[in-house]
């Protein structure tokens, strides 16, 4: 310490006055960097982001033409589904209305046969009903025959015996008919 | 003995045995010629100034050579800090189309100081190359001469003469004191305040981190042990703050080049 402040001392001067050598090595130093600089790192990298840009902006282009494609396909495909749906409701209006229309023509058909079976159940009562009143005829005539027959085989003096004679005959007719049944 | 900075280390001196602190001082800045090669005598902060050259370069050597469209590692950061300072700082301040050619200059400019700073906390380095003010005075030159000979090339002598006195008759009687004043600060001001912006800033940041350093070093007995450990910290927060002044500065060389162009570029300040 005490041997270098003289050291020191002697050789210290204004740190604002540049020396020579420092500065002339110094602007050679930054030469060499500016000059890499200048011929060689930034046209090498400048040419490489040139080249990124264009590729970002090619890549983009493609992009966007894809895009474009899309879209157009997309169109068609709307179109389509737009159709088919047109078409979809058309035929099942034209179902709806075909079996519409074969409902009203089955319900017809229903109907016709219904009342076909029943003009054929009326027929058939009518000619039920026409046979037995025939046949009821026969029969009331018959029995009226018998009755007269009987009324007037029995004596016919006596009142009391004569209306036993009715209730008797109505009572067989009664028996008759049950049996009948 | 030999080697002012390592004067703290080599004394191996402490408080409480009779011998002061050896303060750090202009001495620090001084270095013993190293080998002297065809009359120039290569000392510490020489070598160092070639040595950024050589890591400037190769660098960007092994980041922009081979440059390629999908970058590596390497080239991604040399691409980050190229932007930066094409984009944030010529860009911003001379605009693309003018500024484009200067964007060389301005890169090297910004990272070979930036690489001369860093040496401050380099281990065994540890000398920030511009609290030379050679290197900084050389820089701010190139500047000067460029934005003095634009402004005459692009405005004609009595244009670029009005261009640098601010001249502007609207000011009324005192125009011609303000075009002194103008000329004194742009022609004579400016180059000297480029220089030493940059020159100072690294100088007292070097001068605190020797003083703390050897602080650490000198306080290392007894009770001194405390404080010693106080200026420990010191040293590693002061080394981070190095780190950020060291770009700080970088830039703000490059920003004020930057700016002085524009200056020589445009019509009337």
């Amino acid at each position: 310490m005490i041997a270098l402040v003289p050291l020191a001392a002697e050789e210290i001067q204004n740190p604002l006055i540049p020396p020579i050598p420092e500065l002339v090595i110094g602007l050679m130093a930054f030469a060499i960097v500016f000059g890499f600089f200048a011929w060689k790192f930034l046209p090498a990298i400048n040419k490489v982001l040139e080249e990124r840009r264009e590729a970002i902006e090619g890549g983009m282009e493609a992009a966007e033409e894809a895009r474009t494609e899309a879209q157009s396909v997309l169109e068609q495909y709307r179109a389509q589904l737009a159709e088919a749906r047109h078409e979809a409701a058309r035929l099942r209006q034209e179902a709806l209305e075909q079996g519409t229309a074969l409902k009203e023509e089955l319900r017809a058909e229903g109907q016709r046969q219904r009342e076909e079976i029943i003009a054929a159940g009326h027929a058939q009562i009518a000619a039920d009903r026409k046979a037995a009143s025939q046949a009821l005829r026969q029969d009331v005539g018959k029995l009226a025959t018998d009755l007269a027959g009987k009324l007037v085989g029995e004596s016919l003096e006596d009142h009391a015996r004569q209306s036993r004679t009715i209730d008797r005959f109505l009572s067989e007719l009664e028996e008759k008919a049950e049996a009948a049944r | 003995m030999s080697d002012a900075t390592t004067l703290a280390f080599e004394t191996d001196c402490h408080i409480f045995e009779g011998c002061g602190f050896p303060t750090p001082g202009l001495h620090s800045f001084l270095f013993k010629p190293m080998f002297t090669v065809g009359g120039i005598e290569f000392n510490k902060p020489i070598l160092l100034a070639l040595l950024s050259s050589v890591i400037v370069i190769g660098f960007f050597w092994a980041a922009f050579s081979k440059p390629k469209l999908i970058p590596g590692k390497l080239q991604m950061i040399g691409e980050a800090g190229y932007d930066f300072v094409r984009r944030g700082v010529v860009y911003e301040t001379i605009g693309k189309r003018e500024g484009e050619k200067y964007v060389p200059l301005m890169v090297s400019l910004f990272f070979f100081i930036w690489m001369m700073n860093i040496w401050s906390i380099i281990p065994l380095a540890q000398f920030p190359v511009t609290a030379i003010i050679a290197f900084p005075a050389g820089l701010a030159a190139i500047v000067y001469v460029l934005w003095v000979s634009i402004t005459f090339k692009r405005h004609g002598f009595v244009g670029g003469f009005k261009n640098i006195t601010a001249y502007d008759k609207s000011l009324g009687p005192v125009f011609p004191v303000v075009m002194l004043f103008e000329f004194l600060s742009n022609m004579l001001i400016r180059p000297f305040t480029h220089a030493v912006r940059l020159f100072a800033n690294m100088f007292a940041g070097h001068v605190l981190l020797l003083i703390f350093t050897i602080a650490s070093w000198y306080l290392l007995n007894g009770i001194g042990i405390a404080y010693a450990s106080v200026s420990f910290v010191m040293v590693i927060v002061m080394t981070i703050f190095e780190l950020f002044i060291q770009a700080l500065q970088a830039y703000v060389f490059v920003l004020l080049s930057c700016s002085y162009i524009q200056g020589a570029l445009a019509e009337h300040h």
